[in-house]
């Protein structure tokens, strides 16, 4: 295919974007901050060396991108709860896994006897169901809009083959509503948004369009290779440039006005928006995504009603402050002395995409 | 988590909304209830989570390339 992730290009193209940075920081009188709002933009900007080779020029933050993270303690030892009931399987993406609770993890739970599996598809845990007719399998859905309409169309299939030992808990979470409570800080001065270019595939642009519309700050829908990135920050600081604020889409081969209206009913055939609680932001109102009651049966939460006693996130980490963008990785006093990817925690350095771990490997 | 994995269409099966993706030599199944558009050989698709969710407009990819190209070789 057409190479996004040409070095050449991203090397001609570097200087042009710290010549209009210079511009922008000039119009502006002071020091640049833009925000990546995506987990796997996070880990792409640092893999790449964009956030160091720009660090002259501009601080590139990271903000509430990686699902795993943004889950809140409460969810994850809800999950190790659901892990120790007898006979069941969780079937989860595999970050999840090592992410601490408070007592525990899924990976501890596993040593002591839990059965624990790891897909990459959530019909990989239709095919565990079926393979399991005596055991419950329950997946785990974490995950933004791009994650979804695939969960929503697995339990169409399992209501299709008639499964009754499989259900979902979900804990998928919308961004725009996260995105709306950083814009309310007044703490956080954001000059531009890299928004999530697979997110917006299925939510299209306009969904978005608030961010410019109502809080005048700019903002742009990008790829994931290091070329997307740099355009997405070029369109940024033009718009910074002229005094603009638009939500526009820099991911035109995949990104459209209208997003993926198929997907966005398969989800709102199965979902319906709840509020959901946050790591490091509380509960933000229609954030999350319950399964509608017509669907129960698919619904671990309503299967398996547990009680979860109070939780408490790992004492010392800031990823809640990491993931407001209030806190860079290594303004955390356990990053990288304490806390470091194979002794991990806080679920930031867990993920592959949290903020973290990223940092820690590429920076 | 939103990971995407770009591939080309190798094998189609439109009866069983699936398709077969080649991704750099590594091949995925992938179903493709999602994509609106007509998908055929050769076409590339984004998938996530063992789903297609779109298909990748190659017409654009050319347009940004070459504007990309353009700005840099302006002074
Ligand atoms: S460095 Fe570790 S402890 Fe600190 S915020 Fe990140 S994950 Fe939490």
């Amino acid at each position: 295919m057409l190479d996004f992730s040409d070095a050449q290009l991203g090397r001609l193209f570097l200087p042009k974007l710290i010549d209009l940075a210079r511009k922008a920081i000039d119009q502006l009188g002071r020091p640049l901050i833009l925000m990546e709002v995506c987990g796997t933009h996070t880990v792409a900007i640092s893999r790449s060396g964009l956030r160091s080779l720009l660090a002259d020029h501009m601080e590139l933050r990271s903000g509430p991108g990686c699902p795993v993270c943004v889950s809140d303690q409460s969810d994850i030892d809800r999950i190790i709860a659901l892990a120790r009931v007898p006979g069941v399987i969780i079937a989860t993406f595999g970050d999840m896994v090592r992410v601490p609770g408070t007592e525990s993890s899924l990976e501890k739970e596993r040593a002591l006897g839990a059965r624990v599996e790891i897909c990459y598809s959530p019909r990989e845990a239709l095919s565990i169901a079926k393979g399991n007719p005596k055991n419950e399998v329950i997946f785990v859905g974490v995950g933004f809009e791009t994650t979804m309409p695939a969960i929503a169309l697995t339990i169409a299939e399992a209501e299709k083959q008639g499964l009754n030992n499989f259900t979902v808990l979900s804990i998928h979470k919308r961004v725009p509503p996260a995105m709306e409570v950083l814009l309310n800080d007044p703490e956080l001065r954001i000059d531009g948004f890299i928004l999530p270019g697979h997110v917006c595939t299925i939510t299209g642009r306009k969904v978005f369009d608030f961010i410019s519309s109502e809080y005048c700050i700019p903002a742009v829908i990008a790829g994931f290779e290091a070329t997307d990135i740099m355009q997405a920050i070029y369109l940024l600081l033009h718009q910074i440039i002229r005094g603009e604020a638009k939500t526009t889409i820099g991911y035109t081969r995949l990104v459209h006005e209208d997003g993926n209206e198929k997907a966005r009913m398969i989800i709102d055939e199965f979902f319906e928006s709840a509020d959901a609680p946050w790591r490091g932001f509380g509960s933000i109102p229609g954030s999350g995504m319950a399964l509608r009651a017509i669907h129960q049966r698919f619904d671990a939460v309503r299967k398996f009603p547990i009680e979860v006693p109070p939780s408490s996130p790992p004492e010392g980490c800031a990823c809640g402050e990491v993931l407001r963008g209030k806190f860079k990785p290594r303004d955390c006093p356990l990053f990288g002395e304490v806390c470091t990817p194979s002794t991990p925690v806080g679920p930031c350095m867990v993920s592959s995409e949290g903020a973290c771990a990223a940092y820690y490997q590429y920076e | 988590m939103c990971l995407g994995i770009p591939g080309k269409v190798v094998e189609l099966n439109i009866k069983e909304q699936w398709a077969i993706i080649d991704c750099l030599g590594v091949k995925n199944k992938v179903y493709i209830p999602l994509v609106t558009e007509e998908i055929a050989l050769g076409d590339f698709l984004m998938a996530h989570a063992g789903y297609a969710i779109g298909k990748i407009d190659v017409e654009e990819a050319e347009e940004t390339l070459k504007l990309l190209e353009e700005i840099t070789r302006n002074a």
